[in-house]
């Protein structure tokens, strides 16, 4: 079965040990998570997990179930499907020169990324996007030698007025199909 | 008026219901031990090994449905508690661990007898508990044992640092849980009931596997009602045995890797399979590609993440057994299905499992119809591990729930003598026969003593077959008959019981099981029968590993004997 990226918004207990119920989930399954971002929510004492797992439908659709079953998961979803908007930010050091410096401020403003540091021998680019926006400056930073490199993991939100629904109201429906029936 | 942590504990405990609890002490447990006695109501009984005090307060919770309690120190004790939270975790079984800790200001400084309990339980735990704060523990104890006992149970540890104990606060009584991350499934989707409902008229070749959720649900006469008015014949899993009764004309045994052959044979040709409350284990599937070829399937569970996870299902119903199948029974037409039904009887002609070998042996076999019929069907059968408890599950005939009490999902040697312990401390005034294993008795034997000084009446029934048989078994039929490290020298079992203090007979002949088994039922206390049994005799039928479940191996034909069973009314 195919592999695909998922992306899985969970409301959590902001609670001691919360995180790791949650992660231990997916390592019980061997996957390799691509991402996760942890911050507060809109709720008191919730806060919101985004996670990206390479997958087939069916293991996600697993442990999304078994999330799901956990007491301090209060609701999780996979927007996969939605439309969303997903950001991440990255803070880039890359090495500058007089004669490069001019070039990589330009690519940063191509990008609308911000200069926050400035030293002599190097500038660090703050860059907020989607994956696609932040690999592209990074390939074209990369011929001046980027130093370090820190990313936040992606947060994402289903787009329009009405979020996500809740799971209860989704129809309880298995989505694999039976081979022989 | 402020009250210490351990009273909180104790009165916590009590608020819930319980009244006895199956622990070992230590020193971060002091406090608490030290304040039990102003609590008579609580019955603590020490075991001798905390393994032994998880899986009793497992037997205790299958036997009576209640939440069963155990308790452990920090450290060694917390790591002997783990194979019994997760036996309880994977069979689903409702009990509350208490585990004491270092104080709190020495946690995660590798303080003497300091372990992460909570974080090597994590995956075998429905929930857990590190109580921070002995303001809060009484909150905690009345989650702890809500999340145990409802929707699909299972175990909830709660660690307490030796300090919280002596802490004190105000004891204020929990009236109401609020965990908006709990969702408890209940009564099936209407549009899922009509479906299916619809599916069973239509079906010509119906069947019923029932799992252990028929029996959490307390959904036996529920099953009853619907199997008999669409007239759908009923099989069961391991755990499942006892949800429906086995004398039922509708019965056709255990599915599975020594399931009935004529069960496996419904299973392979039936066209609609109702599973209900099962989570189709391996050793109920066989080969999966070859499971249930040509039915379509209907799944009603409880727990949403067992819909589809091993079996593609058409119609998924979550929601709590009991009322699914009332609502069910309304919905699906009377029926008669009697060439279906004439069918199975033929396959149960054709393969009768009942039978065994004639002669004088000593077959373990015949020693569990003695005891069914010893003990008039009634009794409370638990077992250990090994082919004696696949003997148990099919030779001794159960027509109520919670009387056969086994570990299926992690199949757990020296589960049966504690467990056999809870159960009879849980429900004194049944029989309750520990049928086990040489070697599985072994691992746990050391609870004997509590037996003793606690005078619980177990009966136990050793099948000595001086092998660890059941692995022996699987090296006779696929490994050429090299028994590696499979034969066991025993101890003088009956020597051991009189060590203990404990009467105990020896039985080597067949002509005498059924007066041993009778003066194991009349002896007031604990009671130890060995039986030195055939040793090479093999459980049968049997799905090889990795087989589909058609191609069960069986008893040679011209070795075995019609035997029929005494019905009871
Ligand atoms: C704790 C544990 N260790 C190992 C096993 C693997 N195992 C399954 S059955 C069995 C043999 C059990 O022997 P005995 O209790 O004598 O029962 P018998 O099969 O002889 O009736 C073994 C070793 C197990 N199930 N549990
Ligand atoms: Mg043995």
């Amino acid at each position: 079965m195919a592999t695909t990226k998922h992306t899985l918004v969970a409301l959590v207990n902001d609670k001691p040990g919360v995180l790791n119920r949650v992660v231990s989930l997916f390592r019980r399954r061997g996957f390799n998570i691509d991402s996760i971002a942890v911050g507060h929510s809109e709720v008191q004492h919730l806060s919101r997990v985004t996670i990206i797992v390479n997958g087939t439908t069916y293991t996600v659709e697993q442990v999304r179930k078994q999330l799901d079953k956990l007491i301090d998961v209060v609701k999780i979803f996979d927007i996969t499907s939605e439309k969303n908007t997903t950001r991440e930010l990255a803070l880039v050091k890359v090495k500058a020169t007089s004669a490069t410096r001019s070039e990589i401020l330009e690519i940063a403003d191509i990008f609308r990324a911000n200069i926050v540091d400035v030293a002599s021998d190097t500038l660090t680019i703050e860059i907020t996007g989607d994956e696609d926006k932040i690999e592209s400056m990074l390939k074209l930073l990369k011929t001046f030698g980027i130093k370090e490199i820190a990313r936040t993991g992606r947060v994402a939100m289903v787009r329009g007025t009405l979020g996500a629904p809740p799971p209860e109201d989704k129809p309880v429906r298995s989505r694999v199909k039976r081979e022989n029936a | 008026m402020k009250k210490t942590g351990a009273q909180i504990l104790c009165e916590s405990l009590i608020a819930e219901g319980v009244d006895v609890m199956f622990g070992f002490p230590g020193g971060v447990l002091l406090p608490f031990y030290d304040t039990l006695p102003q609590y008579p109501q609580i019955r603590h009984i020490l075991v001798r090994h905390e393994q032994g005090a998880a899986h009793a307060a497992d037997g205790y919770a299958r036997a009576t449905g209640k939440v069963g309690v155990c308790m452990a120190t920090s450290g060694p004790g917390a790591t002997n508690l783990v194979t019994g939270i997760a036996n309880a975790y994977l069979d689903s079984v409702p009990m509350v661990a208490i585990t004491g800790q270092v104080v709190r200001e020495q946690i995660g400084k590798d303080a003497f007898q300091e372990i992460d309990i909570t974080g090597i339980t994590l995956p075998i735990t429905k929930h857990s508990y590190v109580a921070m704060d002995t303001a809060h523990l009484a909150k905690i104890v009345h989650e702890a044992f809500y999340i145990a006992r409802t929707g699909r149970p299972g175990p909830v540890l709660i660690d307490i640092p030796k300090d919280v104990f002596t802490d004190q606060a105000e004891l204020t009584v929990p009236s109401r849980v609020e965990l908006p991350g709990y969702k408890i499934p209940s009564q099936g989707h209407p549009a899922q009931l009509k479906n299916a409902a619809k599916l069973i008229n239509e079906a010509k070749k119906p069947l019923i596997i029932a799992g252990r959720g028929v029996i959490i649900s307390g959904a036996s006469s529920a099953l009853r009602e619907f199997a008999e008015k669409a007239q759908v014949p009923v099989i069961t899993t391991l755990l499942g045995i006892g949800c429906f009764p086995e004398n039922h004309a509708l019965s056709y045994g255990m599915a599975g890797m020594h399931g009935t052959g004529y069960a496996n044979k419904a299973m392979e040709s039936c066209d609609l399979l109702i599973a209900i409350g099962m989570r189709f284990d391996d050793r109920v599937t066989g080969k999966i590609s070859a499971f249930a070829p040509h039915a379509k399937i209907i799944h009603i569970d409880l727990d949403p993440a067992e819909i589809g996870k091993n079996v593609p299902v058409d119609i998924p119903i979550v929601g709590d057994v009991k009322p699914v199948l009332i609502s069910l029974q309304k919905l699906v037409e009377n029926n008669s299905r009697i060439s279906w039904l004439r069918q199975l009887d033929e396959w149960r002609q054709q393969h009768p499992m009942l039978d065994i070998k004639d002669g004088d042996k000593l077959l373990p076999q015949r020693i569990i119809r003695e005891i069914y019929e010893a003990t008039n069907g009634d009794a409370i059968v638990v077992t250990g591990v090994g082919q004696h408890q696949m003997w148990a599950a099919q030779h001794y005939f159960f027509d109520k729930p919670d009387t056969f009490i086994s570990s299926g999902g992690l199949g757990t040697m020296g589960f049966g003598l504690p467990a056999a312990m809870g159960a009879k401390v849980g429900k004194p005034d049944k029989t309750v026969w520990c049928i086990d294993g040489d070697g599985s008795i072994q691992m746990t034997i050391q609870e004997l003593a509590t037996l003793v000084q606690d005078d619980i009446a177990v009966k136990i029934a050793i099948m000595n077959n001086g092998y660890l048989g059941m692995v022996r078994q699987w090296q006779d039929l696929f490994y050429k008959k090299n028994y590696v490290a499979t034969p066991l020298s025993c101890p003088d079992f009956v020597k051991i019981a009189e060590a203990y203090c404990m009467a105990g007979i020896t039985v080597t002949k067949r002509e005498e099981v059924r007066p041993a088994i009778d003066k194991a039922m009349a002896h007031e206390g604990p009671f130890l029968v060995n039986f030195m049994v055939e040793p090479e005799e093999n459980v049968y039928p049997m799905v090889p590993p990795g087989e589909s479940n058609v191609n069960f191996l069986e008893q040679p034909k011209k070795e075995v004997s019609a035997w029929q069973r005494r019905s009871t009314p």
